[in-house]
C-alpha cells in the first residue's frame, strides 16, 4: 500500500506539467458541467417559485352561511392534493385587489368582489390535470359560484417545466459524456506516457494488479483535486454572476457539492481503470 | 529447465517466425542462439519469457506451459527470470540503483533488504562507484551492466539475453560478455541471442543456428570429434 502511494506521489513529481494538465482538464470538464447543473438547478429553483403560486380561486356566492364555508374548507382541506386552504372576506378580497393593483386601487369599492375560497396544491399535485380535476370537484358546491385557476398560464407552465427537464437530462447526458471523454483521454495520455516503464514492469514480473494499483490512486487524487477545483470555478462563477448581473443564484448545497467531488473520484478511477486495462490487454 | 517441443509461431501479419522447433536447455547452460536477422532468435527468447505463446506446440520453462499458465502464472514466471536487451531499456528518470531496486519491489521485497540487495549486485556487474548515476551519464556498456544487475537481482535461474552486446564497441561487449560468462559459472543458466560470430567462435558454448524460423544447426547434436 505505501508502495501505491508512493508511486502515485512519484507521478505527480516526475510529470508535474502532464499531471497539472491531468486535474486541469479534469477540473475544466467537470466544471462545464457543473455551470450547466447549476443553470438546471436555478432554472429549476424558479420554476419550483412560479409553481408554488399555483393556486385555485373558488368564488362564493353572495349571502352564503359562513358556517356552511367553514365546513367546506374543512373537507377540502383533507383533499390529499390540497395543501392549504385560505378563506378570503370580501374585505380581505378587496384589500388584496387594492394592494395587487396599486395605482388604480380607487376604481374598487366595497362589494364589488366576491368572496372566495383559495386553495393551494401539495408539490407534485399542481399539474395541469390534477388542478382541473380539483377545480371540478370544487365546483360541485352549490354556493361555488365559479372557479378560476389561470389554466392557459398552468399548461404553459408545466410544459417548460416538462421540456426544462428534458433539455436538462440530455444536456446533462451530453456534457458529463464530454467530460468522461476528455477525462479518459486526459487518464490515456498519462498511461502512455508510461508506457515503457509498465513494460519493463511487466518483464521484471509485476502482476497486472501491482501496475494498475498506483494509477488508481492517481486517478482518485486526480479526480478528487479536479472536482475540487471545479467547485471553486463554479463557486467563484456564481460570486461574479451575483456581484455584477445582479442575479441571485442558488448555489449546490453541501451534499450535491459533496456529490460532485465524488463524481470527480469516479471518474478518476473509473478513467484510470479504463485506460489502463485496455492498455494492459493490449501488451 | 527450458524445452520447445515442436514449435510454430506465426503472427497475423509477418506470418510464419518459427517452423517446428525442438530443442532443450539444461540447468546451468550457456546457450547461444544465432543466425541471420529474422531468422526467429527474438521470437524464441520471447516465448521463452511467455510473451505470446505458441501457434502449435509448447513451450516449458521450469515448470510453466505455454498452454495454461495464466497471466498471474507468467508474472511469477518473470521474477524468477532475468531478461536483457540490446537496447538496454532502463527507466531514463532513475538512477542505476533506482533502475535495479524496481525490479525487487515489484516482487515485494522488504524494504530493509532492497537496499544491501542492490548494491551488491551493482559491485557484482563493478558499478560499485555509479550507483546514483542516470543512465544517460553511463557508457553503454555501463548502462548493459545495470540491465544485467537489474536481471540478477532476483536470482533468476536462467538469464535470457536478446543481442546484449549489439549496441556496443568491441571492447565493452568483451566486458560485458565476460560479466555473462561469470554469471553463467555461479550457476545461473544463460541463453543468449547474438550475431556476433567472433564471440560464438571465440568460446566452445553450445551453438543453435536459425534460419527462416527452423534450427539448421545444434552443436549439441553433433557428436565431439575425440582427438
Amino acid at each position: 500500500m505505501r508502495r501505491t502511494f508512493r508511486e502515485a506521489a512519484n507521478t505527480f513529481l516526475r510529470a508535474p506539467l502532464l499531471s497539472a494538465l491531468s486535474v486541469t482538464t479534469i477540473a475544466f470538464s467537470l466544471f462545464a458541467f457543473g455551470l450547466f447543473g447549476l443553470v438546471a438547478l436555478n432554472i429549476r429553483d424558479a420554476l419550483q417559485k412560479v409553481e408554488e403560486r399555483v393556486e385555485i380561486r373558488a368564488f362564493i356566492v353572495d349571502g352564503t352561511d359562513a358556517t356552511a364555508v367553514a365546513a367546506a374548507a374543512g373537507d377540502i382541506a383533507a383533499f390529499p392534493e390540497v395543501q392549504s386552504v385560505n378563506l378570503v372576506s370580501r374585505e380581505q378580497a378587496l384589500q388584496r385587489a387594492r394592494q395587487e393593483l396599486g395605482e388604480f386601487r380607487d376604481v374598487f369599492e366595497a362589494g364589488v368582489l366576491p368572496a372566495s375560497i383559495d386553495v393551494k396544491l401539495k408539490p407534485g399535485s399542481r399539474d395541469p390535470a390534477t388542478v382541473q380535476q380539483v377545480a371540478e370537484r370544487l365546483k360541485s358546491y352549490p354556493f361555488i359560484d365559479d372557479v378560476r385557476y389561470g389554466e392557459e398560464w398552468i399548461t404553459q407552465l408545466h410544459r417548460l417545466r416538462n421540456i426544462a427537464g428534458v433539455a436538462g437530462l440530455a444536456l446533462g447526458l451530453a456534457f458529463a459524456a464530454v467530460a468522461v471523454i476528455i477525462i479518459g483521454a486526459t487518464i490515456r495520455m498519462a498511461v502512455l506516457a508510461r508506457a515503457e516503464e509498465i513494460a519493463i514492469m511487466r518483464l521484471v514480473g509485476a502482476t497486472d494488479g501491482y501496475i494498475r494499483r498506483p494509477f488508481l490512486l492517481e486517478g482518485f487524487f486526480k479526480g478528487v483535486a479536479g472536482g475540487a477545483l471545479a467547485l471553486a470555478l463554479t463557486w467563484f462563477a456564481t460570486q461574479l454572476i451575483d456581484r455584477y448581473l445582479h442575479f441571485q443564484t442558488v448555489f449546490f448545497s453541501p451534499s450535491l457539492a459533496a456529490l460532485g467531488i465524488v463524481a470527480g473520484a469516479l471518474i478518476g478511477v473509473l478513467g484510470s481503470a479504463v485506460s489502463v486495462g485496455r492498455h494492459l490487454r493490449r501488451v | 529447465m527450458i524445452r520447445f517441443d515442436r514449435v510454430t509461431k506465426e503472427y497475423p501479419r509477418s506470418g510464419v517466425a518459427l517452423r517446428d522447433v525442438s530443442f532443450q536447455v539444461a540447468k546451468g547452460e550457456f546457450v547461444f542462439l544465432t543466425g541471420p536477422s529474422g531468422a526467429g532468435k527474438s521470437t524464441i527468447l520471447r516465448l521463452t519469457y511467455f510473451e505470446g505463446t505458441p501457434t502449435q506446440g509448447e513451450v516449458r520453462v521450469s515448470g510453466f506451459t505455454s498452454r495454461e499458465t495464466s497471466r498471474k502464472e507468467i508474472a511469477k514466471l518473470r521474477r524468477r527470470l532475468g531478461i536483457v536487451f540490446q537496447d538496454f531499456r532502463l527507466l531514463e528518470d532513475r538512477t542505476a540503483e533506482e533502475n535495479v531496486a524496481f525490479a525487487l519491489e515489484v516482487t515485494g521485497t522488504p524494504r530493509a533488504q532492497v537496499g544491501p540487495k542492490v548494491s551488491r549486485v551493482l559491485a557484482q556487474v563493478g558499478l560499485a562507484s555509479k550507483l546514483t548515476a542516470y543512465p544517460r551519464e553511463l557508457s553503454g556498456g555501463e548502462q548493459q551492466r545495470v540491465a544485467i544487475a537489474r536481471a540478477l537481482v532476483n536470482d533468476p535461474f536462467v538469464l535470457i539475453a536478446d543481442e546484449p552486446t549489439g549496441n556496443l564497441d568491441e571492447r565493452a561487449t568483451r566486458g560485458v560478455f565476460q560479466l555473462l560468462q561469470e554469471i553463467n559459472a555461479a550457476g545461473t543458466a544463460v541463453l543468449m541471442a547474438t550475431h556476433d560470430l567472433e564471440l560464438v567462435r571465440r568460446s566452445d558454448y553450445r551453438t543453435i543456428e536459425l534460419n527462416h524460423g527452423q534450427v539448421v544447426f545444434d552443436s549439441a547434436d553433433t557428436p565431439e570429434v575425440q582427438p
